[in-house]
Order: structure tokens, then sequence, then C-alpha cells
């Protein structure tokens, strides 16, 4: 009985939560997934019938002279570039992350704290607006081709803006922070005289990293690549700002979809497809940790 | 110079022969020879010099403890002769081959932690063959090893279990396999034993002296249990305060300790105030309290008039007050199963403890409160340098 009443209250302190998740997530995710199956409105919005054309149309297209069918090349590029400019801003986070990670765990107590704070630091400014600050810096006139240009090195300009270079260091920036934290929160728990033992056993550095650190850090590895690969993938703003909206991504494709494109069910579609594609990322998450786990 | 034929050993299953290709055979080369080693931590107010000027040799095929209180040094020193550490100033000689300056992973010196520190993410196995396959062995040679490895400490039947599911005696066993796979010359020990029960403890000091003679590897064992390091050392290094305050036997140190410390950190000691009559040589004849005189052996030109001496609870005997020896009184019988101890006041103000083991002929003792006199060896009187 009391077993009960606990297992009760512990419910209630759920509630908000699970409340929130209702009305913000689970809601709004039913509206979309019934979008999805119905017919396009002339001036946007939906007309009530159902209809497998926009599911059609997220793969496929047909020529509007001879109906031939084949594969909606302009999505499919857009799904590969947005999945190319995530993982690439995933492994680059890792790489630039992992080490500031190891550094600041391996400061004396008191002044990791400082370090982790100053970390967090970008979160106080708008998104949008670090996002310009990066534009100005790699825009043609910007910071580095005028310092460029000044020191003689160069005499034209470097196209960065606009580029995929510039969306990745885009993304990069934004998420790193969600990298370094699960990392540390991992380094710091890693017992050090395991690093002593395996240079005991003639283990170099290199191998040290790879064979002792790099597989006991591996659930804060995951944790961080998936915390940057899911918004990376369905990033809107950088790749809006920094991509010059040439260099679409998902996110800008759905959007496309809402507004100008007046085509809520295909919007819609475009909506679910990506968010199958970041569960199957978290499953491999799941399966990996919990195989982790099983071996102890 | 002679060439060493390999050692050879064989258990029940396991034969293990100890290859010695490459190493200097030459007997006056130590295995580890420090001259002058000093370590300090911290800087300015905080420093502390957790090792003062230490110069201690090893000898080949040896087991060589070190033993003192926490914070004397002891676990700085093995940690300096296995890498993690660089000395302030010092040299560190391993055969004659200055190691001071190499990293831990170039210096064929391995350790068994006390924290065991195992690889939580490896096998068993995985974890005694880490050392070879980071030294690039074939893989065959890897695998033979560990398998003899595992015989050695009898752990074939959990090779493939993970280190998280074994006990803490098991674990010491592949801590100790592990950091023997790539045939150290030297295996540094830190407290090994520490974690273990007292039963599994005692078990496990014979089982590493017995590794020791049958890998013929030289081992440094570092331990702040008197009675450890007095069963299983060839010799023992007691250190206090960043120094090593004597090197010897264990009968040695048991039997002679040169101060104060040593005699009081080992065994249990009586310490008395002697004065100093007469000398020739190294022949003391002292002067104890209530006026017994006794002849020692002492060091030569040792002008001091008063000094102290040690003797250990075992080696004086109780008797009747008119026999020679101190004057005192019985004030407490202690009997602890064993053995017998006759608490004594003695005629000088100072106290005395005499053991005695127990047997069935052993002839009556006087009861508390009556008069003895502490008849005393001059073999087992130790003078003290302090």
């Amino acid at each position: 009985m009391i077993d009960l009443a606990h297992g009760r209250r512990q419910w209630a302190l759920l509630s908000p939560a699970i409340g929130l998740i209702t009305f913000a997530a689970a809601g709004p995710l039913i509206i979309v997934l019934i979008y999805s199956v119905l017919e396009k409105g002339d001036y946007a919005g939906v007309i009530w019938n159902l209809s497998g054309e926009a599911w059609f149309n997220v793969f496929l297209e047909r020529d509007i002279f001879d109906d031939t069918v084949s594969i909606a090349d302009a999505h499919l590029s857009i799904f590969l570039r947005s999945l190319r400019l995530a993982i690439t801003a995933t492994v680059m986070a890792f790489l630039v992350g992992f080490p500031t990670a190891y550094f600041i765990a391996t400061r004396p107590q008191a002044s990791r704290n400082i370090w982790l704070f100053l970390i967090t630091i970008p979160f106080w400014t708008n998104l949008l607006i670090r996002t310009f600050a990066i534009m100005e810096i790699i825009r043609n006139e910007g910071v580095i081709n005028t310092l460029l240009i000044a020191g003689g090195i160069i005499e034209q300009p470097i196209q960065m803006l606009y580029t995929d270079f510039a969306i990745t260091l885009g993304l990069l920036y934004v998420y790193l922070p969600l990298m370094v934290l699960p990392l540390y929160a991992s380094i710091e728990k890693l017992d050090f005289r395991l690093i002593e033992a395996a240079y005991d056993l003639y283990g170099t550095r290199w191998k040290v990293l790879r064979r002792v650190v790099l597989p006991l850090v591996k659930p804060g590895i995951i944790a961080g690549s998936i915390l940057v690969f899911i918004p990376a993938l369905g990033a809107y703003v950088t790749p809006r700002v920094l991509g010059g909206g040439k260099n679409l991504m998902l996110g800008n494709l759905i959007e496309f979809q809402f507004g100008q494109g007046r085509n809520w069910p295909l919007g819609s579609a475009l909506s679910i497809t990506l968010l199958v594609l970041v569960m199957f990322a978290l499953l491999i998450y799941v399966r990996n940790t919990t195989r982790a786990h099983a071996h102890g | 110079m002679s060439v060493r034929p390999p050692a050879r050993l064989c258990r029940a299953s396991a034969c293990y022969t100890l290859s010695l290709r490459g190493m200097r055979t030459d007997a006056t080369l130590k295995a580890i020879q420090t001259r002058g080693i000093s370590k300090q931590f911290g800087s300015g107010a905080d420093r502390v010099l957790a090792l003062d000027n230490v110069s201690v040799d090893i000898n080949e095929n040896e087991f060589f403890t070190l033993l003192g209180p926490s914070g004397c040094g002891k676990t700085t020193l093995l940690r300096l002769i296995a890498g993690f550490e660089s000395p302030t100033s010092g040299e560190i000689d391993l055969y004659g081959e200055r190691i001071g300056h190499l990293p831990p992973y170039k210096r064929p010196v391995n350790t068994v932690f006390q924290s065991y520190a195992l690889f939580p993410h490896m096998t068993v196995s995985q974890n005694i063959s880490f050392g070879l396959e980071m030294l690039g062995k074939p893989a065959s040679e890897i695998a033979d090893t560990t398998t003899r490895m595992l015989q050695l400490v009898q752990m074939q039947e959990l090779a493939d279990r993970r280190t998280s599911q074994i006990s803490g005696g098991q674990q010491q066993r592949v801590a100790l396999a592990r950091a023997l796979a790539p045939h150290p010359k030297v295996l540094l020990l830190d407290e090994p034993l520490s974690a273990l029960d007292f039963k599994l403890r005692k078990d496990m000091q014979l089982e590493l002296k017995r590794l020791q003679s049958e890998t013929g590897i030289t081992f440094v064992f570092v331990t702040h249990d008197q009675e450890e390091a007095l069963t299983m050392s060839d010799r023992i290094a007691v250190m206090n305060h960043g120094r090593i305050r004597q090197t010897g036997t264990p009968r040695d140190i048991y039997d002679h300790p040169a101060e104060r410390f040593v005699a009081d950190f080992i065994g249990d000691s009586n310490f008395l105030r002697a004065r100093v009559n007469a000398k020739s040589g190294d022949q003391l004849e002292l002067e104890l309290g209530g006026g017994y005189r006794i002849r020692v052996a002492g060091r030569e030109n040792d002008a001091r008039d008063e000094v102290n001496v040690v003797v250990r609870p075992e080696h004086a005997q109780l008797g009747s007050p008119e026999q020679p020896g101190l004057p005192g009184t019985l004030q407490q019988t202690v009997y602890s199963g064993t053995d017998t101890r006759y608490h004594i006041a003695l005629g000088s103000g100072e106290s005395f403890v005499v053991r005695r083991q127990n047997s069935p002929d052993a002839p009556a003792m006087p009861d508390n409160g009556a008069a003895v006199s502490v008849l005393l060896n001059p073999a087992t009187l130790q003078v003290l340098d302090d």
C-alpha cells in the first residue's frame, strides 16, 4: 500500500512534464501526421480529402509533360546534403570538443567550474545574432578577408560565406557546447589510474587514447554526437543565414513548403521524414548504450 | 662473466620459462640503483619534500620491500621508478642504464597498483595480454604467454569474464598476471594486498613469494604492514619522512634496529636509557637503571656517554629478584593465547614488557605485585644511533 502511494506520488511529480509533452509535442505531431495524408489547398492550408500525393512527392516526382515517374532529385540532394553537413559538423565538434573536455576535466576541481561556465557563455546571446556575427567574420568584406588582403597574403577575397563551409562552421560553433558538456561528464568520471596503468604497460599516448580512454568515455561520445547531430540535421537558422538560401538544408525545405511553396501536406510529410531519420539515429544510440551496459 | 641459464619453472600444469636474453648478467650491476633522489611536490609555502636524498641499491632477483608509515615517501619512490613522476634531483639506474628521463612506456618495469587499475572494458585475458599487444608481439606469442599467465595465477576458468565480475582476490591475481606478462625486469607492487581480507592476504603473501622465486623477477614491494614486510622480503628498507632509515634483511632489521623509529615501527620494543661506563673498541660497558651493568657490542668511535638501547619483549626473561638483572615489580600479566605478556615497573621508573610463549611445561610465574628481575642477554641488547 505504501509502495502504491509512493508510486502515485512519483507520477504526480511527472505530470507537468507529461502534460507539456502531450500538448506541445504529441498534439502538433498528430496534426502534422494528419496533414501529410491530406490534399493541399490552392492558397496554403489543406483540403480534408485523403491523399497520398504528399508522400509520393517526398521521394518521387512526376514529369509534368509525359507523367513519367522518377526519383525526386531535388529532395534527395537536400536530404543527402543535410546528412553530410550534420555528420561533418558532429565529427568536427568531436575533434574540437574532445581535447576541450579533456582539458577541463583534468584541471583542478576549483577551476573546472570556471571553464564550464565559459563554455556556456555563448548561450547567453541569441542564436540569430551569433550567426550574423559569424557572417561578419567570414564574408568577403569581413574580418578574415580584410586582414588577409591587408597582409598581402591574398589579392581577391576568399568566398567563404554562402558555402557549405560556412554552414558547417556555423553548425559547429552553435552546437559545440552540446558536445563538450556530455564529453566532460564522461571524462571527469574516468579513473586516471587506468591511464597510468596503460602507460606502464607500454602504451604510447596515442595507443592509450585509442585503447583505454576512448572506449571508457564512449557513453559521452555517443550522447554528445546525438545532441549535435539531431539539431544539426534539422537546422534552419544557420543554413538560412550562412548558406544564403541557395544551399538548403531539410529545415529550409520544410519551411519553404509551409511558406512560399504553399504545400502544407508536403511540408508535413518532409517533417515526418526528418523525424524518422532522427529516431533512427536515436535507435543506434540506444542500441549502443544498452550493449555497453550488458557487458557491464 | 657467466651466462645465466634461463630460469625454468614448472607447476602442476604450467611451465614458465623466463627469458633473460638481453639482460646484463654482470653480478655487480644492480637491478635498481638510485643516487641522491629527491622529490618535491608543490612550491613556495605549500611545498612538500616527499623524498630527501634517497640512495638505494636493489639486487637482481630480490624481493625488496619499502616499509614505512603512510606519507613516508615509499609510494613516491615507487612512482619515480615506474616513471609516473620525475625526480626533482638525483639519478635512477636500471641495470646500469639511466631511466630517470624515460616515460613509463619505455621502461621495462611494470606495476601492480594498489587499486589494481584493471581495464573495466576488457576481459581478464584481454587485460593480461594488453602489455604484450602494446609491445607489438606476434599474436601467437601473445596467446601463449596469456595462457601461461592465466595458469600461473590459476585464473584459466575466468579468462573471459569482465573484471567487474570477479572477486577482489581474483582481481589481485589478474593485476599480477597483467604486470608479469611482458616479462618486466623489475616488478613494482604498491600495497597490493591492502584491500584484501586477513585470510586472503596471508594466502597472497605466500603466493607473491612463490611467484617471485618462480619468475626470478626482481620485486619491489611497498607496504606499511611490518609483518607483511618481515614475512615476504629478502631485504627491507625502512622509510620515514622521505628518508631511508635502515636497510637490511628482515632479521637484521628486527634484531638490530639502528634507530628508535625503526625499533618502534617494527615489532614491540622496550627502550632503556643507559650510561656508558667504559668502552674498548666496539665493546661498551653499559650501566642500566638500577645499577645493573652489562657488556654489549656497540659501534666503534661512539663518543656518547649516554645511549638508548632496545630489547625485544621475547628476548628478555623473568627471574627471581636475587638473579642479576633489572630489578622491578610485576604489575600486570596479560594472557593472549599463544603467549603471555608480563608488564614490569622497573626500579629506575622505566617500564618493561617480557613476552613468553605459553607451553604446558612452562615453569610457574610470579604473581602480580611480586618483586622480579628482568634477565637480559647481551647479544639481544641493541644500542641505538639516536
